[in-house]
């Protein structure tokens, strides 16, 4: 054995490795972000617990001085809960189906009655005036669906100061009623879409990089084509790729058993604001293919930008806790995966505040990456 | 477009750590086939990467066809057709593909364009392998695509970095009638390479560049006999104390 050659060679390896961006990005940095993303999305950082949002409208036909006070009192203790009050059924419902609230709990108008009935005479269920709370929950949230209705539950037990049926006060999971409950995987699927379309980042960025390496770049630029036409050929192709991908990506969730109820012009904004993400993705893949000397680095540099967004802003991050939830807030992809969810699971329509909020920052950040991508890349490759 | 196709006026180039191209002049006049002869790194693809716009130059001037090559460039570029030194060809396209995207590059019509590559693709030995994907070619056959895809628009002012490197001596002999043909056509040729008998046999006059300068500027034959020597490798090596290259 030849320790001089195995040495040598060991020294070559370990140079390549720290020399080579790719590599060291592969072998390094890309556990941690993997890491620290996975980590902050799923353990909850800061042991911060979600909080919900939820709507309470009360019809109590006592008003506010009634019982159904007390009850929305015991609500806002709760640490777990962060209580909206709405006037009106209607008005709550919109924001339920726009995602911001988690539930809604509607308190009849008997509410006080029926308490005062079991008041004046516990042992005897016979005269009571029963009550039905109604819990609409959000169709677009698994965790909404699992988690707050024990949570409900508790707090009204609490509230009877009484921990066994029977009880005067029912509550009824309206979402439950009306329609079958959805799997898991439907709750994932319009984050799907925005997880296929992240991909395009490295796609592009791998694609110019590799066509400046072969030098064919530099061929077509001695051609009549003018950087305008090239760009946009170059998107109109990516654009195309989306659309497929897109498509692909809805026959493949729709044979899984992914079948929104809703109509075709909601298909279609759906499809356009997919669109137009990819298109920031186009624009994240030309910032990377920028900095990017050869078709490895890209490769690697281009998770700075996939891992974010897929962690913050598609079904992998489901669960986020509440502190990557307002850092999801930075990525375009969390805009389409809820303008998406609403739109699909929710019920939302498509001119709701919600969806024309996420689509519009979506077409701005979309616009504003694509157009640091292309100045970028022209200023410094001249396409 | 006066009488020459190609002007090159005290050119530099610079780049960060060497001076690739060291203040060169030099004239093509128009339907000469002109080459470019150095070693490696003599500073011949960055003349030719300066000559079609790829590159600016750190000072200096060069006009092709009549017109300045930077400030008139989209000019420039309907005259030309350029066959780079690498193969730049798409792998993942056919022969024929690669083919008919140049000639929409150039937006030729349907029936120019079919006659262009028929004929290129017969004078350069392709048009059996057309149909099939570039990266299955070998490289002579990667090379001769290469050349195809520079010719297919008809260009006035033709580039050609080292357009024979890697064919055997067949297909370069094809290329060498090829382009004796493209000179009776009235087209100018700009080759570069660092095959002396190529230079000797093909070129009207030739240019000797090393080290970035130009150190010999005349035709093959009064380089030869200026020197007193029977070839113009042997002109290389009296003027620079260093062989070229080993024989091919
Ligand atoms: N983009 C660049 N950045 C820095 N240096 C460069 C660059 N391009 C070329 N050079 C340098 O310029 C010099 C001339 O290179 P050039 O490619 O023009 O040589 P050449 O004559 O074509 O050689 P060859 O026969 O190997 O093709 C070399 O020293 C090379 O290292
Ligand atoms: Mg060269």
């Amino acid at each position: 054995m030849n320790f001089q050659r195995i040495n040598a060679l060991t020294k070559k390896e370990l140079k390549k490795t720290f020399r080579e961006p790719a590599v060291l990005f592969m072998i390094f940095l890309f556990p941690i972000v993997f890491v620290l993303t996975f980590g902050a999305s799923f353990g909850g950082l800061g042991g911060s617990q979600p909080v919900y949002n939820i709507g309470v409208v009360n019809l109590d036909s006592a008003g506010c001085s009634g019982a159904a006070q007390t009850l929305i009192e015991a609500l806002s203790n709760t640490t777990l809960l962060h209580v909206h009050v709405y006037a009106d059924n209607q008005t709550a419902q919109n924001d339920l189906s726009q995602g911001k609230v988690q539930a809604v709990i509607t308190i009849p108008a008997v509410f006080s009655q029926s308490l005062a009935s079991y008041y004046a005479a516990p042992n005897n269920p016979g005269g009571w005036v029963n009550a039905t709370v109604l819990l609409y929950l959000d169709k677009g949230s698994v965790v909404a669906t699992q988690a707050i209705p024990p949570i409900i539950q508790n707090v009204l037990a609490a509230f009877l100061n009484q921990q066994v049926a029977p009880s005067p006060v029912n509550v009824q999971i309206a979402s439950l009623i009306e329609t079958r409950q959805l799997s898991a995987f439907e709750f994932m699927a319009p984050g799907m879409f925005t997880f296929a379309s992240i991909f395009l980042i490295m796609m592009v960025a791998q694609s110019f990089t590799q066509d400046r390496e072969n030098g064919m770049l530099k061929r077509i630029r001695t051609t009549p084509i003018t950087p305008t036409e090239f760009m946009a050929s170059q998107i109109l192709s990516y654009m195309l790729i989306a659309l497929i991908q897109a498509v692909l990506v809805f026959a493949a969730t729709y044979l899984m058993g992914f079948k929104p109820a809703i109509s075709v012009s909601t298909y279609i904004l759906a499809f356009i604001l997919v669109l137009i993400f990819s298109l920031s993705n186009v624009g994240f893949g030309l910032i990377t293919a920028t900095v990017s000397k050869t078709s490895n680095t890209a490769t690697g540099i281009s998770f700075l930008f996939v891992l974010p967004q897929l962690f913050l802003g598609t079904f992998v991050g489901a669960s986020l806790s509440s502190t990557m939830q307002t850092v999801s807030r930075f990525v375009p992809s969390y805009y389409v995966t809820d303008a998406l969810t609403s739109l699909f699971l929710r019920g939302a329509s498509i001119t709701s505040p919600t969806i024309i909020l996420d689509s519009a920052i979506v077409a701005l950040s979309c616009v504003a990456i694509l157009a640091a991508g292309i100045v970028l890349y022209a200023k410094y490759f001249k396409i | 477009m006066g009488e020459f196709a190609i002007v090159i006026e005290r050119v530099v180039k610079r780049f960060e750590d060497v001076i690739a191209v060291n203040d060169v002049s030099l004239k093509v006049v128009r339907g000469e086939l002109f080459g470019l002869l150095g070693p490696n790194g003599a500073g011949k693809t960055t003349t030719v990467n300066i000559l079609c716009g790829l590159l600016k130059p750190t000072s200096g001037f060069v006009s092709v066809g009549g017109y300045g090559v930077q400030r008139e460039n989209a000019k420039v570029k309907r005259l030309i057709g350029v066959c780079p030194q690498e193969n730049a060809v798409y792998p993942y396209l056919t022969g024929a593909e690669n083919v008919e995207l140049f000639g929409n590059l150039y937006s030729l019509d349907k029936d120019t364009f079919k006659s262009r590559r028929d004929m290129l693709l017969e004078r350069l030995g392709l048009t059996q392998d057309a149909r099939r994907k570039v990266e299955k070619y070998s490289g002579g056959m990667k090379r001769r695509l290469s050349i195809v895809l520079a010719l297919i628009h008809n260009p006035q002012i033709i580039f050609l970095d080292e357009p024979t490197i890697g064919m055997d001596p067949q297909s370069r002999r094809a290329v060498w009638d090829f382009m004796e043909e493209l000179k009776k056509e009235g087209k100018t040729v700009f080759m570069t390479t660092h095959y002396m008998e190529e230079a000797e046999a093909l070129c009207d006059h030739v240019g000797i560049i090393d080290y970035g300068k130009l150190i010999a500027l005349d035709t093959p034959k009064n380089l030869i006999s200026k020197n007193g020597v029977d070839n113009l490798e042997e002109v290389f090596i009296k003027l620079t104390g260093r062989r070229i290259r080993e024989e091919i």
